[in-house]
């Protein structure tokens, strides 16, 4: 309760309001401080308060065999998330904790929520609230059910102050393609930082897997807790709404210019071999895991290349449930799950580049395992899978000039 | 105060997970233009926090292991990081002020400069 109390006065509220959930984040090793942290609590009989939900640890406790880095880390990351499960809370091990049924706020749900992409798809897609909740106050506010009423939990906070505008030499068909989501979302990070931005000039009635995509990757370039898409999120439904009514501070337009220099700047590896193909950052939807075992079909993964896929466990359970898991494990394809392979070593070490349909992937994976990536689109990524080889088309980002 | 920590002014905000090695306290972001910098012991001044939630965590691992900045600046309030100082505070006993400060007073302090961490404006987050 007093690091609730230390986050009001941080934030400067006047008072507290209760939540009902908590997605936390504290899970995942950064040392022993985060052993320390929860042994303290645990020592002091802590129970979580409300239906709490766990983010990735550094282990995927279903294939530890996976794990390829330090031993130690991967016990003391074992030991958290256990230490974690003993205060109660849902072992889900999952950055995408809006993808299960029974953890998914509804719009307007007051909720304290950890991990930087849920934080933007719970404000921004489902319309329900929460604040940036990071490591540590996730956990008081998951024991208390108590959060300060500031920031996203407050109507006011999630007007759009800036309006950016995709303009016109972006074509249409860049418009309603899958590979152009993670870029713009690099792109929105970069300029809107923390503020609220508006997304103006894309099709209607985008899906939640494209919409999770640009919160990942916002999320990653920038602070973005919250974005707007006219057409699309829920408290956008026309600009006008997104702005509550009043004026923006900045109209901005974004170019293909710029949108392209994104997408090259997620590229960090000079022409490498192909080695590996990591899909599902933020983890694989249902429907993800069902359009890349489609991609699939019946064709293989080359024997030169890795392909890994990160998804939940309860997801999982339910793709194989429905043929899906088969299908992927006998094209070749890796499942994993409870982790992410841009936090710990997981891919095979090799000289070689990894290619990812993931901005949050291409993003942080160099700085964290050392990875050097090659960003495309999941079909491109599948597609590269299967040949052994990059395969991407320029041809949609070179504009109708 | 003769031992006033050197302000390293960041050019662009810095997500401390995957931003700073909490054994070193090197800057490690590889889209960072000051990757190879060091945090440890400087006054670290930025216009905002960045990214990742896990930089609470980063920010106590950084103290208990006596690589933490000395202190950060920002220009607008960081609940992660205010925080994680507290947690760092609470578990081993250090204090990592995180001050916010008007942009103008923000952009008056240049890298390298000696910060007094007792004029320099009130702490928030992270107590009296």
């Amino acid at each position: 309760m007093r690091l609730v109390v230390r986050a009001a006065e941080a934030t400067g509220a006047d008072r507290l309001i209760d939540v009902t959930r908590a997605h936390v984040d504290s899970c995942l090793y950064h040392g022993e401080a985060t052993l320390d942290f929860v042994q303290r609590l645990v020592d002091g009989r802590a129970r979580v308060g409300v239906p709490t939900t766990l983010n990735v640890g550094a282990l995927d406790l279903l294939h530890p065999e996976l794990f390829r880095g330090d031993r130690r880390v991967a016990d003391r990351g074992r030991l958290l998330m256990e230490r974690y499960r003993a205060l109660g809370a849902r072992p889900t091990f999952t950055c995408a904790p809006y993808q299960l049924a029974d953890a998914r706020p509804v719009f307007g749900e007051q909720v304290a929520w950890g991990e930087s992409n849920a934080i933007a798809f719970c404000n921004s897609v489902l319309g329900a609230r929460t604040n940036r909740y990071g490591d540590f106050i996730d956990v008081a506010a998951a024991i208390t059910g108590r959060v300060p009423y500031a920031g996203f939990h407050r109507t006011e906070a999630r007007r759009a102050t800036l309006v950016l505008r995709l303009a016109a030499d972006v074509p249409a068909a860049l418009r309603d393609a899958d590979v152009l989501y993670p870029v713009l979302g690099i792109v929105l990070g970069r300029r809107a930082g923390s503020a609220v931005a508006v997304i103006d000039g894309l099709p209607l009635g985008q899906s939640e897997d494209r919409l999770k995509a640009v919160g990942a990757a916002a999320a990653s370039s920038g602070s973005v807790a919250m974005f707007h898409v006219v057409g699309s999120t829920p408290e956008a439904p026309t600009i006008d709404a997104a702005l509550q009514h009043r004026g923006p501070d900045a109209v901005e337009l974004i170019t293909l210019a710029e949108l392209r220099d994104a997408r090259n700047r997620l590229t960090s590896a000079a022409g490498e071999r192909l080695t590996a193909v990591s899909l599902g950052t933020p983890h694989a939807s249902l429907d993800e895991l069902e359009r890349i075992a489609v991609m699939l079909g019946d064709r293989r993964v080359h024997p030169d290349v890795e392909l890994l896929v990160s998804t939940a466990r309860d997801t999982m359970a339910e793709a194989a449930r429905r043929g899906i898991t088969t299908r992927l494990r006998e094209a070749g394809a890796e499942l994993l799950v409870d982790t992410c392979s841009y936090l710990v070593p997981i891919l095979r070490p090799t000289d070689g580049a990894t290619m990812t349909d993931s901005g949050k992937w291409a993003w942080y994976a160099p700085g964290n395992v050392g990875a050097r990536a090659v960003f495309g689109s999941t079909a491109e990524c599948v597609r590269s899978a299967v040949a052994g080889r990059v395969i991407r088309d320029d041809a949609i980002w070179a504009g109708s000039a | 105060m003769t031992d006033a920590p050197r302000a390293l002014v960041l050019s662009e905000p810095l997500s401390l997970w995957g931003g700073m090695d909490p054994a070193t306290g090197e800057l490690i972001d590889a889209h960072h233009p000051q990757r190879g910098a060091n945090l440890a012991g400087r006054a670290v001044v930025m216009r905002s926090g960045r990214g990742s939630s896990s930089s609470a965590s980063v920010l106590a691992e950084a103290v208990r292991a006596g690589m933490a900045p000395a202190a950060i600046l920002l220009g607008e309030p960081d609940l992660i990081l205010s925080i994680g100082a507290a947690v760092a505070e609470e578990l081993y006993g250090v204090r990592v002020p995180v001050v916010v400060l008007p942009t103008a007073r923000l952009e008056t302090i240049h890298d390298g400069d000696p910060v007094d961490l007792d004029h320099v404006g009130p702490p928030v987050g992270n107590g009296p």
